[in-house]
């Protein structure tokens, strides 16, 4: 099992927009490289992509919650 | 006389609110998200409440948890500031539909300066130049050559139902206009399902040049001008006044549009008219209003001695104007720089984290608004304004050389600002000449790209 850490201090976004999909469903195979969420810091936004594959992604962080640098997202299997 | 005010804001600018109500003896309330609890102005407010969670959306742009606040505490008013609600008709609406007094123009005056065609025709109205173009939709080609009587070349054709650069073309003579027309109508019409199309003169290089108003709902004066051409991302880092671009018979005559303005929209509070200034033309023209207190306000402050802040609580208290038009003179040359947290030699990425040292400039002529002390941490969720350093001095050089001082006391440690940003600004033959316009900052970060990250 693996965790995916945000990179950065801020807010936590699942989708690239309110009107847009999650970019990952809990449950979806994760590809190295692939972009799992949006941490926006002080108005600039930045993709958080999953360092490693993995299959069902299982998201701790909800859409919109505050988060420190280093706290889990997600877990991976 | 206003009692007790809300203050609908967080950051450097709720402080400055807060210190202009306690020198007028108004009782202050700070409102606070979860984020913001040790925030400087939550201590220094009389009273503060804690509207929610840190998210923005719910906290200080959550209109029922602010009039919620203000009711428990008995405020009778509120001020925006800037940002978040500032700008929100429905907000000043929603303040006055309470009972109380809201601390800017009333929601119609905002929604007609927040509408651009509106605003456009409110200021081509009250005799103020526009950018030169149609007036509305241009109906044909023929319409077209005649629009190009007074704008000359280039000039822009642009759909009216585009937006964000799209559906723009550009002409530099009659053979690329009447060939681009016809064209831009056709794709226009394919891309929004509207072929209207409206001409614009493209302003080539041009000084960003606005006009400080204050209005008491009949009578306006203004509080001469700002320069703030230098921007990165159309937002300003570096704000000055006077504008040395301007001739004293230009300067009177932009001022007084601006007065014109806010006199035809029967303006009340603090205003600002932005104009863009072409050196070339010696001509300015209205670019929108701001209908609220600006960042760069404190520049304004420090050549006229007049306190915005305190004179738009007066106003909203019912007060009629205090200052006449007469009385409002320059002194001197003062200089605003914005220390964000971000790193200039990283593409000014984002810089959260605690002051873990803090050494604030002082001496004559210096002015450091923030809401930084030492062990503070700056959050993540909101803007990266830290503080706004504002020289005042005899003469634009002078006034260059106490930045330079000031930057040096100053002494932020454990985040990444825009210092070094502005030092060496400081230090460009251009910036010392006073010869950029609004797009030159963009350029010099390029070239200069090495020596930041240096």
């Amino acid at each position: 099992m693996a965790q995916i850490l945000s990179p950065l201090p801020g807010t936590f976004y699942r989708s690239a927009s309110p009107d847009q999909p999650p970019y990952k469903a809990d449950g979806d195979a994760v590809s190295a490289g692939d972009v799992i969420g949006l941490i926006e810091v002080m108005k600039s936004f930045h993709e958080v992509r999953a360092e490693t594959a993995g299959t069902n992604i299982r998201f701790i962080a909800d859409n919109e919650d505050p988060i420190m640098a280093g706290a889990p997202i997600a877990d991976l299997d | 006389m206003l009692k007790k005010l809300l203050v609908a804001n967080r950051g450097e600018i709720a402080v400055r609110i807060i210190r202009a109500a306690q020198d007028l003896e108004i009782a202050t309330v700070a409102v606070y998200s979860a984020a913001d609890a040790e925030s400087l102005h939550v201590q220094l407010a009389d009273e503060a409440v804690n509207i929610g969670p840190p998210a923005a959306k719910k906290s200080y742009l959550n209109v029922e948890a602010l009039l919620k606040a203000a009711r428990d505490t008995g405020c009778d008013s509120v001020h925006p500031g800037y940002g978040f609600l500032a700008e929100n008709a429905a907000f000043s609406d929603a303040v006055t539909g309470a009972g109380l007094v809201f601390v800017g123009p009333s929601g119609d005056a905002i929604r007609m300066m927040g509408d651009k065609v509106s605003a456009r025709s409110a200021a081509a109205a009250a005799g103020v130049p526009v950018v030169p173009g149609s007036t509305g939709r241009v109906e044909g080609l023929g319409a077209g050559r005649h629009v190009l009587t007074e704008t000359g070349f280039p000039v822009m054709i642009k759909a009216a139902a585009g937006g964000g650069g799209r559906g723009i073309r550009i002409a530099n003579s009659l053979a690329e206009f009447e060939q681009a027309f016809p064209q831009a109508e056709a794709e226009a019409l394919a891309a929004f399902g509207d072929g209207g199309l409206y001409i614009e003169k493209v302003i080539g290089k041009a000084r960003h040049i606005e006009v400080q108003v204050l209005a008491d709902g009949s009578d306006a004066i203004h509080c001469y001008e700002r320069e703030c051409s230098l921007q990165r991302r159309r937002q300003k880092v570096w704000e000055e006044a006077p504008s040395r671009a301007l001739s004293d018979r230009l300067r009177e005559e932009l001022c007084a549009s601006a007065v014109a303005l806010a006199k035809a929209v029967k303006y009340s509070g603090a205003g600002t008219v932005e104009y863009l200034y072409d050196d070339e033309a010696d001509r300015f023209y209205f670019i929108e209003m701001n209908t609220r207190i600006q960042v760069e306000h404190p520049v304004t402050e420090a050549i006229t001695g007049i306190d915005l802040v305190a004179e738009m609580l007066r106003i909203a208290g019912g007060e009629k104007l205090r200052i006449r038009q007469g009385d409002v003179s320059v002194k001197g040359h003062a200089i605003e720089v914005r220390l964000n947290a971000e790193d200039p030699a990283k593409e000014f990425a984002p810089f959260p984290g605690q002051v873990a040292e803090l050494r604030i400039p002082g001496g004559p002529g210096v002015r450091f608004d923030s809401m930084l002390y030492q062990g503070y941490q700056v959050p993540p969720f909101y803007d990266s304004l830290l503080a706004k350093l504002i020289v005042h001095a005899e003469t634009r050089d002078a006034a260059i050389a106490r930045l330079i001082r000031a930057l040096n006391e100053l002494k932020i440690g454990g985040l990444k600002t825009t210092k070094p940003l502005f030092l060496a600004l400081a230090a460009d033959p251009a910036v010392r000449a006073g010869d950029v316009h609004t797009r030159w900052l963009e350029g010099w970060l390029i070239e200069n790209a090495a020596a930041l990250a240096g």
